[in-house]
């Protein structure tokens, strides 16, 4: 394929198109609530790049990029995981309370709790996959049920056996040295983070492409009773992308924890929408995994930015979470489009 | 602590109310074969309308009209993808909860100056049916929506059985090709219900946000959206059990605040509705599971 066709298939490809719309209409929102879209945009790039930003925008990468494989993973097995943010948030607090309860050797100190957090993932989404293929309950409707009480749970223990006594705050005491992160130079937000999810993005994008139990998830997503007939065990291979998806969501918590500020506040887990930015990025990756580390970054860059925004321009930052909801809508609508054409 | 007095059957139909007129528009999308699980999102914001409208005109019921009217406009953002072109109708609901998350949080900012909560002595809430003359001990502190909502349980329910157009309506959904075979018009009713829907949506937001409560705060709808799916998912075609199943949702949040007031921690009443909804959903699939393989014994 030439240069200039291999350019015309990504303008329009789904993602791009959709993207466009997404701003367009974003901007059509500034434009009628009486916001310059002259002054609102250069101050979301300022926000997400510049002005030493950069290193918050890739903190804010680490967990999103994680939760889009919570969310992905099962996805590929025709499971909805929409319970993100329970998992996230039992993650980092399990993480946080095996730093702060066992006196561990170095090195073991970041590992075990890291390992724990996603073992505490992965066994809170892990519940609704006998649900889902047992008993026909929708994992989109049971992960979000089990995600509210999982949250509340966090939110008690943070609140009670493990808050930090005398402040009435509710966030847990310091982690000792020793299960901090391991920081990447600069002012220590740039952690081991980062390449320990790229790995696991490298493992998981070749396990689905590669590997039996990726072809067997794959399988089981599009077509469930042609898997079964095929021989793919289906209960067991839903069960195990939803326990690994809940797994990276707990690992995402456990890594935000891990991080400065060390410790785990109450709500700081949940309130930056890494679940639904993430949903929104996978989607709009659509069926090709090997874009979702790219359109998380992209989003990562309008939601952080989207904060810059706020500051300078004085427009909410909601305006980003806008933008998420209208690029799942069109993505949806390109879909079917592309379909119907296709026919 | 006596559960079985007046204030408590009280607290347990406000907090059914909105739960059961958004399910009410869940279960018709369901009877049409729509699967709606936007409700989260037209319930926030129709809430979010009701608050803006009345606070602008100081009128309550114009609030109640004003939530109603941009549900059904918010809802056409589901029925055209989702009916006329056929999209995939959970992203477009994921994708609309999240839109109505962000467009009430960012035009709270942009109309009312802040983020939260917003009250005022100016917005105006829905009166009590004490205050109208109704003097029955549980209905004396409600809106004027509650009967409205039990009564359409009845309407629904007599209309699904009775009348031709109900029966029609559940031929759509049992069987598109042999309704739209027989000369149904089967997008239109399809259509019709998602409309509907988001106009049930809009009263129950309008409930939660001027009757239950007079305010409105950032995701007050806080997953009854949802719960109200699961109920309509307990009750098939049947408005009857769909009231019972968000009862069974009213009871669990109005436990919940009771528990609070005896000194359990406030972490344990918000969890209490989701874990006995889910509980109620296991139970209900479990004695389904069984009751079809005795049938094939």
């Amino acid at each position: 394929m030439s240069a200039p066709a291999v350019a015309r298939r990504v303008v329009a490809s789904a993602p791009v198109v959709a993207l466009a719309g997404a701003l367009l209409l974003t901007t059509l929102v500034m434009v009628v609530v009486g916001v310059d879209p002259t002054l609102a945009y250069p101050a979301l790039v300022r926000g997400a790049l510049f002005d030493g930003n950069l290193e918050y925008t890739i903190a804010a990468f680490v967990p999103t990029l994680g939760m889009a494989l919570a969310f992905a993973l099962p996805l590929r097995a025709g499971e909805f995981n929409l319970g993100g943010d329970g998992q996230l948030a039992l993650g980092g607090v399990t993480a946080a309370a095996v730093a702060l309860l066992a006196p561990l050797p170095p090195g073991v100190a970041v590992v075990l709790p890291l390992v724990l957090g996603a073992v505490a993932g992965g066994v809170v989404a892990v519940v609704a996959a006998p649900l889902s293929t047992r008993l026909g309950i929708p994992a989109i409707v049971s992960t979000l049920l089990i995600s509210a009480p999982a949250v509340s749970l966090a939110s008690y223990l943070v609140r009670f056996p493990l808050a930090e006594p005398n402040t009435g705050i509710a966030q847990t005491p310091p982690l000792p040295e020793a299960a901090h992160l391991p920081a990447l130079g600069g002012s220590g937000y740039l952690t081991i983070g980062l390449p320990l999810v790229a790995v696991l993005t490298a493992l998981w994008l070749y396990a689905d492409g590669r590997t039996v139990l990726g072809y067997e998830i794959r399988a089981t997503g599009q077509n469930r009773e042609f898997a079964r007939y095929g021989g793919v065990r289906v209960g067991r291979v839903a069960a195990l992308a939803l326990a690994g998806g809940g797994a990276f969501a707990g690992l995402a918590g456990a890594l935000i924890v891990l991080g400065p500020p060390h410790r785990f506040v109450d709500g700081a887990l949940t309130a930056p929408g890494y679940t639904f930015t993430a949903v929104a990025a996978v989607l709009l990756a659509g069926a090709r995994p090997v874009v979702v580390p790219l359109t998380v970054a992209l989003l990562t860059f309008l939601q952080v930015g989207g904060q810059g925004m706020e500051r300078e321009a004085g427009v909410p930052s909601q305006l980003t979470q806008i933008v998420q909801g209208l690029i799942i809508v069109i993505v949806a609508v390109l879909a079917t489009l592309r379909a119907r054409r296709a026919r | 602590m006596n559960v079985f007095e007046w204030s408590f059957l009280a607290g347990v139909l406000t907090a059914t109310t909105p739960v059961l007129l958004a399910a009410l528009g869940g279960l018709l999308c369901q009877v049409a074969g729509v699967f709606n699980i936007a409700l989260e999102g037209q319930l926030l914001w129709g809430a979010f309308v009701a608050v803006v409208v009345s606070d602008l005109t100081g009128s309550a019921w114009t609030g109640v009209a004003g939530a109603v009217a941009a549900t059904v406009l918010f809802s056409a953002l589901l029925s055209g993808p989702a009916v006329a072109l056929r999209a995939d109708p959970i992203v477009v609901a994921v994708g609309l909860n999240l839109l109505a998350l962000g467009l009430t949080a960012f035009l709270m900012r942009q109309i009312f100056g802040s983020g939260g909560t917003y009250s005022s002595p100016d917005l105006a809430g829905l009166p009590d049916l004490g205050e109208l003359g109704v003097d029955v001990p549980v209905l004396r502190e409600q809106s004027p929506l509650v009967p409205v909502a039990l009564l359409l349980v009845v309407v629904m329910a007599t209309w699904l059985t009775r009348t031709r157009s109900g029966l029609r309506l559940r031929a759509v959904g049992q069987h598109l090709d042999a309704a739209q075979a027989v000369g149904l018009r089967v997008s239109g009713y399809q259509h019709g219900v998602t409309l509907v829907a988001g106009a049930l949506c809009g009263l129950a937001g309008a409930q939660l946000s001027l009757g239950n409560v007079t305010l409105f705060s950032e995701g007050m709808s806080a997953g009854r959206g949802w719960i109200a799916v699961v109920a309509v998912m307990l009750s098939g075609v049947y408005p009857g059990r769909l009231l019972l199943a968000c009862l069974l949702f009213g009871v669990a949040e109005a436990f919940g605040f009771r528990l609070q007031g005896a000194g359990l921690p406030q972490q344990a009443a918000d969890a209490a509705p989701y874990v006995i909804t889910l509980a109620a959903l296991v139970l209900a699939a479990v004695t389904r599971r069984r009751r079809r393989s005795y049938e094939h014994a």
